[in-house]
């Protein structure tokens, strides 16, 4: 099919250069799993359009490119003035930042926390305290696919945040992961780990942006165990380069009566895909996923989600919106699986899509898996262009067409922004809405 | 300040208006009455300019100019200004933002400087007083979780802070009840003046006790088939619309 050898065949053969590179981390737990999945990579073969899963997403442009894994190239120099171009302002928050999969702690920065609790690098806590995380650590994110076994392989660092039972983070934790170097393809490929204890609260931002605009491949994994009564507001926003790829796996297992929330902004990227998959093991929870999914040009964007309800008396939500302009193409594909055992399951998904060109396009897939017989479960997904009549209204006002259609889009990804509970994130987004779409922005000046 | 000549318009290719002629001058309040179905709400949306309805024939000549031939925001700048029946709601944008947006646009137009933070901020204020309005609404997103009152209500709030010249009013008595039907009416009679003008589309007479039209018109099947002063309002309210119905239908066949 392909007279180039596998897209596998350059990370397989050039594993013995990294892992002689790696010093002391050899010598981790961590690194038998890096070993087993350089294993699994070889045997493994990337997906392709003819996987159910991969359908509408081709990787084929992506595996072109042989990305240098980390400790082969050049990490840029940034200073905290620099990086003030990436980062959510004017709020309170502790910052970890990641350049290409490596911790920065110069740019980092972590208040004085509750006792017990970290927030820190994956290396540092495996150095300092690997007992911390070793029982959850690769647990929820098992190698399903080629991109994971990468991630798994050559990952370096990313960020843990632990925070121990009943202790509440008052400050937002923001996670910043830039991407590129500004002259080599290079692969950022951080590995994360989030575990709530019983009772414990946190907002987490996770921020992913591009540094320069040479291409370079993000594929990130992070996984979140929210125990017993714990309320995780988790935040993932991603404006890489444009001619960059993303993808990011993400693992969620939750616990009774634990509220998880997963809100996602995708603006960026050349090729973008996010799986999201949900494990509610207990009774009582609640788990909601939002998003926001913008693309123009020649951009892909696609998101998959799985909530597994495998217990009763749980609720599920999920709303995601596409704005689509010029030939930009997204995908969704929700699954929602209700076992035997999860009666008086809540499930609703809903899916809505806004095109802005006639060269645009999406595909939508709503799955609903239900072997109980007492739930409520509903999807439903809309495509269109923008509101006809809200348009009228607004410009019956003397408003012209680019602002009213401004409007329109701010209005449209409204009930996604809004569940945004830090407010100052909140109008950052909304101005990134408007950068990436290219379009006259609209700012609130209802705050004097 | 309006001249509407044999004016035709359609919705998916059925015809609403069959040739209307009508004409409004600075100081004026015009009434137009009908039963439900004549075309009141068609008239007052074409001359808005809203899209889903087409002009088939006639013209509309306004301060002098081709109205017809302007796109809706280009009216609204020209002072213009359509209150809603069904006013829409528009979540993530504060009024503040969608006024003082629409505001400037109209100054622009005008050639006028961008207002002030604060002299929109006084303005707001002194015309969410004429209404009764707390002031605190500004941030809150256009119409959305207001009741249908409280939607009349903004509309007429909009009209006040864009003070346009030619105010078409849709309806804005449906579904008010008396008391909000008297604030509303207080704010078109605190915006009346010698150089604007009123044209208010309604299906009662209730209305017009509080805002005291010059004319009153009825409109049927698409016609206006009557014209006369307040009185003729007043026995609309007493007669119900068939005597004229069957006037016309004398006419007609005559």
């Amino acid at each position: 099919m392909n007279n180039k050898t596998r897209p596998n065949e350059w990370y397989v053969s050039n594993f013995e250069k990294f892992e002689s590179k790696l010093n002391g981390q050899s010598e981790s737990f961590v690194h038998t799993i890096r070993k087993d999945a350089i294993n699994r990579l070889n045997e493994m073969e990337f997906p392709t359009t003819r996987d159910e899963e991969w359908k509408y997403t081709n990787v084929a442009p992506l595996l072109k490119n042989d990305f240098l894994p980390t400790y082969s190239f050049e990490n840029p120099k940034i200073n905290s003035e620099d990086l003030r171009k990436y980062i959510f302002e004017n709020f309170e928050c502790d910052i970890l930042v990641f350049v290409n999969g490596l911790f920065n702690d110069e740019l980092s920065k972590v208040g004085k926390l509750p006792s017990g609790a970290v927030v820190d690098s994956l290396n540092n806590v495996i150095k300092n305290n690997p007992d911390l995380i070793k029982d959850k650590f690769n647990t929820l994110t098992k190698v399903q696919n080629a991109f994971n076994a990468l991630n798994n392989a050559y990952g370096v660092d990313g960020a843990v945040i632990f925070i121990p039972d009943g202790i509440i983070l008052e400050r937002p934790i923001q996670l910043v992961y830039l991407g590129g170097n500004g002259t080599d393809k290079v692969l950022s490929l951080p590995r994360n780990l989030i575990i709530a204890g019983k009772n414990a609260q946190a907002k987490i931002l996770a921020n992913y942006a591009g540094y320069g605009d040479v291409p370079y491949f993000t594929n990130t994994v992070t996984e979140i165990f929210a125990d017993e009564s714990a309320i995780i507001d988790y935040y993932k926003t991603q404006h890489e380069n444009t001619n960059s790829y993303h993808i990011d796996r993400t693992d969620i297992n939750q616990k009774g009566k634990s509220v998880f929330s997963h809100t996602a902004f995708s603006f960026g990227g050349l090729l973008v895909r996010s799986d999201i998959n949900s494990e509610l093991e207990g009774e009582f929870m609640e788990c909601n996923y939002y998003g926001l999914n913008l693309a123009r040009e020649n951009q892909h964007v696609d998101t998959h989600t799985f909530v597994d309800h495998a217990k009763p008396n749980c609720q599920s939500n999920e709303l995601y919106k596409t704005i689509l302009d010029d030939k930009a193409r997204g995908v969704f594909s929700g699954k929602i699986m209700v076992r035997q055992d999860a009666q008086k399951t809540n499930a609703y998904q809903s899916n809505k899509a806004v095109l802005l060109s006639k060269t645009a396009t999406i595909d939508s897939k709503p799955q609903l898996e239900i072997y109980a017989d007492d739930v409520k479960c509903s999807h439903g997904a809309t495509v269109g262009s923008l509101d006809e009549e809200a348009y009228m209204y607004i410009r019956s006002r003397g408003i012209p067409d680019d602002l009213a259609k401004s409007m329109l889009i701010r209005a449209f990804a409204n009930d996604v922004v809004d569940n945004v509970k830090i407010e100052e994130v909140k109008e950052q987004l909304n101005h990134l809405i408007f950068e990436h779409l290219q379009r006259v922005e609209i700012t609130d000046i209802s705050k004097y | 300040m309006i001249k509407i000549k044999n004016l035709h318009a359609n919705i998916d290719g059925k015809e609403i208006l069959k040739g209307i002629d009508l004409e409004v001058k600075a100081g004026e309040v015009h009434a137009i009455m009908g039963p439900n179905g004549s075309g009141k709400s068609t008239l007052a949306n074409v001359l808005a300019g809203n899209e889903n309805f087409e002009v088939t024939e006639g013209e509309v000549i306004y301060e002098g100019k081709e109205l017809l031939e302007m796109d809706p925001d280009v009216r609204a700048r020209e002072g213009v200004f359509l209150a809603f029946q069904y006013p829409i709601e528009i979540p993530g944008i504060t009024n503040a933002t969608f006024l003082k947006t629409a505001l400037n646009e109209i100054r622009k137009h005008k050639g006028e400087e961008e207002i002030t933070a604060k002299g929109f901020l006084d303005l707001m204020k002194q015309k969410a007083s004429i209404l009764g309005m707390d002031p605190a609404m500004i941030s809150r997103a256009v119409n959305v979780g207001f009741s249908g009152g409280e939607k009349k209500k903004n509309e007429i709030f909009q009209m006040l802070m864009l003070n346009p010249k030619l105010a078409l009013l849709d309806e804005t008595d449906s579904g008010l009840d008396i008391d909000a039907l008297k604030v509303v009416s207080e704010g078109v009679n605190a915006f009346r003046n010698d150089k604007n003008a009123v044209l208010l589309v309604t299906h009662y007479q209730r209305l017009l006790n509080y805002i005291v039209p010059d004319y009153v018109h009825v409109l049927y099947k698409g016609r206006i088939i009557k014209s006369g002063g307040k009185d003729l309002a007043l026995e609309l309210e007493e007669k119900g619309y068939d005597w004229i119905k069957d006037e016309q239908l004398e006419t007609e066949s005559a």
